[in-house]
């Protein structure tokens, strides 16, 4: 086996015992409440019978491995158990809200790269202004917390220009456009502070590779200065730039709680923060559970496509 | 909003331009990062007294409800205007302070009062003492930071000081990672050899040799930290998780005024401003630090 393959096996192995841990966690978390969890759940419909029924359902009268195996063992049949609150599967409920979340998210991410990048390459190879200019663009994004850029975005666009809606959400099927106009102050909320990072590792990136040696072979040979910037040097910096956008990419899964809050996105992150505030544990379970293995996986995928395209790793003893 | 690496600018060009600059502040600055590090330390030492003496420095009392300003626009004695009960939220931002610093440089002195020996030990000793103390942290890192934090308010209910246990813990593996980074690359200098061969202990040089040196990094990581901590908190306070009214905290306002938003915009632009110039002087410093602990610079 090659060791990049080997490294790319071994990477998949090691995600089993960080999910079982993660799992372990997740299923802990409604142990670990003080109190009864089952009464401060129902809250006022908190009877003796209801109480005792759920108790028996969940299985808390067993032993604790017992009821991580049948826990664990009906998530992996798809079964994540009931809303008490609602009475709905919560099965249904993470995958009416999952698609949401996503779109937020993978939306948020397109537009970061479409930013940051191109952003990032000018900086790079026109120092100056732009790169000072990019500078304070980082700073500033980094220091602006999320949901009150979000806020001050609809003072602008709803509350003086009445150019879109202040929250709410039609789904993407039933009205494309009224989908959009719905996300582009969330997806807006949640990107530019991505895109400030994607600008920085992009900038960082092109002016190491700009500076190494085989561009300085290229530019006395007399290639092009634009295919050297594009087809040479961006070809280099894409590997840091990837790493960066997939391990982004688990960081906007958190920001997607807030932004999804602020805007009335009905996806799992605002499923999760109104559950927290609603006591309501399995439903809080289930929603850390989804975006939890989600992060996971998106790791994954980063760390292996990290391998895969770089050239570094070809051969080498160590991968 | 947590990144392993939160350093921001990519050139050590911080060194005061004004040469001559006789000011305890300059030799400070000069001293600890230049101008940059300089601008964030005035701005967090205003904050800070602003937060100590808030009660001598608010024109109002932060709870007192006045049914006839409510939503009343800024003027002179209450510059940031009054929100949907009335109150003045000028003297709410400078007491909303005290949750917001308590919280975000708490958090972080927690995670750093038990990464340090974790890192220190686990650098140092590599091994399995390495294994046993790093890989469970890094079981922490398996989560987004945000989603581990609603988690444990999940299950220790909301408040401030839940908050700052779980930032705390979110920041935990991170500072403990940068503390072992640089406790691997200092542990084989040429002065811990020397120590070695005279006979030191090894508790002895790891606090006398390896630790100063090593600390470097998590400095500038832990500024950092701060600012985002600070960001964490109030977006936690604005989803009702984190600190509870009446107590003024900067998220809670926001919350609080983000139904009123197309009436009275003050409710919501001060509050949000007061939390972007405390995030600011946070970075600024840990930016300007980096310069001087540039981890890169320890390899070489």
């Amino acid at each position: 086996m090659s060791p990049r393959m080997w490294f790319i096996v071994r990477r998949l192995l090691m995600t089993i015992p960080i999910l079982v841990a993660m799992s372990i966690f997740v299923f802990l978390m409604i142990r670990l409440v003080p109190g009864d969890p089952v009464t401060t759940m129902l809250g006022f419909r908190a009877t003796p019978e209801n109480v005792a029924t759920i108790r028996a359902e969940l299985g808390l009268d067993q032993p604790l491995i017992q009821q991580y195996l049948d826990w664990i063992s009906g998530i992996l049949r798809g079964d994540f158990g009931q809303d008490y609150i609602s009475g709905a599967p919560l099965s249904e409920l993470l995958a009416q809200r999952l698609p949401v979340t996503l779109e937020l998210t993978v939306l948020a991410m397109v537009f970061a790269v479409l930013i940051g990048v191109p952003l990032g390459v000018m900086a790079a190879i026109r120092p100056g202004w732009l790169r000072r200019g990019t500078g304070v663009f980082v700073i500033g994004a980094v220091s602006i917390p999320d949901f009150w850029l979000g806020i001050m975005l609809v003072l602008l666009f709803t509350a003086t220009l009445h150019l879109l809606p202040p929250s709410g959400y039609v789904p993407i099927a039933e009205d494309p456009i009224g989908n959009l106009r719905y996300m582009i102050l969330p997806v807006l909320t949640l990107g530019i502070a991505e895109a400030a990072y994607i600008l920085r590792t992009t900038r960082g990136a092109m002016e190491e590779t700009l500076s190494a040696p085989f561009i300085t072979f290229h530019r006395a040979k007399g290639v092009p200065h634009r295919t050297i910037v594009f087809r040479h040097a961006l070809r280099n910096a894409s590997l840091p730039i990837i790493t960066v956008i997939g391990i982004q990419f688990g960081v906007l899964l958190g920001g997607a709680i807030v932004v999804e809050s602020l805007f009335a996105l009905p996806g799992v992150g605002r499923l999760i923060v109104t559950a927290v505030n609603q006591r309501n544990y399995l439903v809080v379970q289930g929603g850390v559970l989804l975006i939890a293995t989600l992060f996971i996986f998106v790791n994954l995928v980063t760390d292996v496509l990290y391998v895969w395209l770089n050239p570094r790793l070809e051969g080498s003893g160590q991968g | 909003m947590t990144t392993m690496d939160v350093t921001l600018s990519d050139g050590p060009d911080v060194a005061p331009r004004e040469g001559r600059v006789r000011s305890a502040l300059g030799r400070i600055a000069r001293r600890m990062g230049g101008r940059e590090a300089a601008t964030g330390m005035l701005i967090l030492g205003i904050l800070i007294l602003v937060a100590l003496f808030a009660p001598w420095l608010a024109p109002h009392d932060p709870e007192a409800i006045e049914p006839g300003r409510v939503l009343a626009a800024p003027d002179l004695a209450h510059p940031f205007g009054s929100d949907t009960l009335g109150r003045d939220v000028f003297s709410r931002v400078l007491f909303a302070y005290r949750v917001s610093l308590v919280v975000s440089v708490g958090s972080v002195l927690a995670a750093l009062l038990i990464g340090i020996p974790l890192g220190l030990l686990a650098g140092y000793r590599g091994g399995w003492v390495d294994t046993v103390l790093m890989r469970p942290l890094d079981l922490l890192l398996a989560l987004p930071a945000m989603l581990l934090a609603v988690s444990l308010i999940a299950i220790l209910g909301p408040g401030a000081v839940v908050a700052l246990i779980a930032i705390a813990i979110i920041y935990l593996p991170i500072l403990a990672r940068v503390i072992r980074g640089s406790v691997l690359v200092v542990r084989t200098e040429a002065y811990v050899e020397g120590a070695k061969a005279r006979g030191v202990g090894g508790l002895g040089i790891m606090r006398r040799h390896v630790l100063p040196n090593s600390l470097g990094p998590a400095i500038v990581q832990a500024s950092i930290l701060m600012g985002f901590a600070l960001q964490i908190e109030a977006a936690l306070s604005f989803l009702g998780l984190g600190t509870q009214p009446p107590t003024p905290s900067l998220g809670v306002m926001l919350a609080e005024g983000r139904d009123v938003l197309a009436q009275a915009w003050w409710v919501e632009v001060f509050p949000g401003l007061a939390i972007v110039l405390a995030v600011l002087a946070f970075i600024l410093i840990g930016d300007g630090l980096r310069a001087r602990f540039d981890p890169r610079r320890l390899a070489e």
